[in-house]
């Protein structure tokens, strides 16, 4: 694949306290395509999920969205040019309606008769969602407000979206719906970035993963190829059976 | 006076006075809503706002108790102080914010409050030397209108003072439910991070409220001199810590919260001063803000604000 909609070469980030945790990082995400991040804990992928979304600024390399450079770009701009995240445990605004968090995520856009296209696709999508529309987000159940989250980014019309851990605090059954209406996502063209705890589901519907360690890739390759490999299965598709996160 | 007329006539007095504290208590619990943080310097905005609009009433040749303008002419006069004195009160809230926030808004801790109380002291000390630290008197340009109901007497000045505070209000609130800005700064009060990442200029957004906010005192400001016929640099002492305690009561960072915390210290300060003694007032108001925050900290109406989920 030739084309590249969001890449990272050699980026490094530091912490204003001076932590630095990206330790020179490439990635790489074709249109289209779904990628998995893998890490343990204070590997890097938050990090790296900030650095996609601007809150973080590299200290050296360049992020590049469509071939451009975005280092330096606002998050309210990227969020323009098609990136959008599904943050890590939903972050809903939970004092308004499902609604107006949808609206939320549509925030860059004007609202005209695409927007409002796209909240009926959105609707389409997630008919529970539409059920809850007047409700408020913060009543909303768990799944539910993955389903809200995920609705909240398509509402950026993005090219690219940004998973931060989507299975959890879900229930296995719930992690599977999930993990579906991404797949049903990627599959109508969106390209997938995601960071996930849950390995053997994340690895099942990626095209290609990468393998995340104290900030740095350590391992790279087809999704089919990391579940076979028998480091990973022992290091993250072992782990799961202990902490079934 | 029969004891059932001088409870409605305070209960009248309580509303005004209400009003003025409403207006005020909404500034601080808009800019807790968004920054969780008690902005000292709430109090001296509100004298700046007595200030400009009796610099613009005075421009327009009203002094003292003389009524030289009626009808549409002394309407205009009053609506032009009183959008001069809401747009300083503004633009000073916006600069507060942006020199002297903002340049700490990374610092954890109490250091932005008492930013606040400093720029507080700059401001009533600014005032104090161009007043010369007198007591001004606030033109009274309304003729004396009054009507009484059954023995309660309702000044024109009265009626005036609830409808601009009703018309703020409900401005206010459509603003903050019903325009996408209104809506970014509840998206930023609940979860600054979040909106952030929606796109939402968070500093943008902070900047709207403290001048929305400052408008407000402005706003009470003017009505203040209005109704005691007087400002000097000293108001802004017991108003401020009337309102801060209606904004608590209320709820701090809830809207209507502070809306109905106004109106009750209002009508507290008022009936206790009746029934109990005026010097009486402040320890009853004060008690009930030590209460509020002892007993009951999520104010009466609930949720103490940036409520993450």
């Amino acid at each position: 694949m030739s084309e590249t909609l969001l890449e990272f070469a050699g980026v490094h980030t530091h912490y204003s306290g001076g932590l630095h945790v990206l330790k020179g990082v490439d990635y790489r995400v074709g249109p289209g395509e779904c990628v998995v991040l893998l890490g343990g804990n204070a590997s890097g992928k938050s990090t790296t999920m900030k650095a996609i979304m601007g809150t973080i600024r590299p200290s050296a390399g360049e992020i590049r969205f469509e071939g451009k450079r975005i280092n330096t770009l606002s998050t309210a701009e990227r969020v323009r040019r098609g990136i959008a995240p599904v943050l890590e445990a939903r972050r809903l605004f939970p004092r308004m309606s499902v609604l107006e968090n949808l609206e939320m995520g549509g925030y860059t856009r004007r609202r005209d008769a695409a927007f409002q296209e796209d909240l009926d696709r959105v609707y389409a999508l997630f008919p529970r969602v539409k059920e809850r529309r007047t409700q408020l987000a913060g009543t909303l159940s768990g799944g539910e407000q993955q389903m809200v989250a995920i609705g909240r980014a398509l509402m950026a019309r993005p090219k690219l979206i940004c998973l931060d851990e989507p299975s959890m605090g879900l229930s296995p059954r719930l992690v599977e719906i999930v993990f579906d209406i991404v797949r049903t996502i990627n599959r109508q063209g969106v390209a997938i970035f995601m960071v996930e705890q849950n390995a053997a589901m994340a690895l099942e519907i990626a095209d290609r993963g990468y393998v995340l360690q104290t900030g740095q890739v350590v391992l790279s390759g087809p999704a089919r190829e990391l579940a076979a490999n028998p480091a990973i299965r022992e290091a993250y598709l072992g782990e799961m059976k202990i902490d079934p996160a | 006076m029969s004891p059932t007329h001088i409870l409605l006539q305070q209960i009248v007095n309580g509303l005004s006075l209400g009003a003025i504290y409403a207006l005020l208590a909404l500034g601080f619990t808009l800019v807790y809503g968004i920054l969780e943080l008690i902005n000292f310097a709430h109090f001296s905005v509100f004298v700046v706002g007595a200030m400009a609009g009796l610099l613009v009433l005075q421009a327009f040749g009203l002094q003292g108790q003389s009524v030289i303008l009626h009808g549409a002419p002394l309407v205009l006069v009053l609506l032009a102080a009183l959008v001069a004195a809401m747009l300083a009160c503004g633009l000073l809230g916006v600069l507060i914010e942006r020199y002297t926030l903002r340049p700490l808004r990374a610092v954890t801790g109490p250091m932005a409050m008492i930013t606040t109380i400093g720029v507080s002291y700059i401001l009533v000390n600014l005032v104090l030397l161009l007043t010369r630290a007198q007591s001004l008197n606030y033109p009274d340009p309304l003729p004396a209108m009054t009507a009484t109901f059954g023995g309660v007497t309702v000044s024109g000045k009265a009626v005036m003072i609830w409808i601009v505070a009703a018309i703020l209000m409900i401005a206010l609130d459509r603003f903050v439910r019903r325009t996408r800005l209104g809506q970014a700064m509840r998206a930023v009060a609940q979860d600054q991070e979040a909106a952030r990442m929606m796109g939402v200029d968070v500093d943008r957004v902070i900047l709207v409220t403290f001048f929305v906010a400052s408008a407000l005192a402005g706003a009470a400001g003017m009505i203040f001199g209005l109704y005691y016929n007087f400002a000097d640099y000293n108001i802004g002492y017991t108003a401020g810590l009337m309102a801060f305690t209606a904004a608590v009561l209320g709820g701090i960072g809830n809207i209507p919260g502070a809306m109905l915390g106004g109106v009750i210290i209002g009508l507290i300060d008022t009936l206790g001063s009746q029934y109990i003694a005026a010097k009486w007032a402040d320890v009853i108001v004060f008690s009930i803000l030590i209460g509020t925050l002892v007993f009951r900290p999520a104010g009466l109406l609930g949720a103490l604000a940036p409520n993450r989920s």
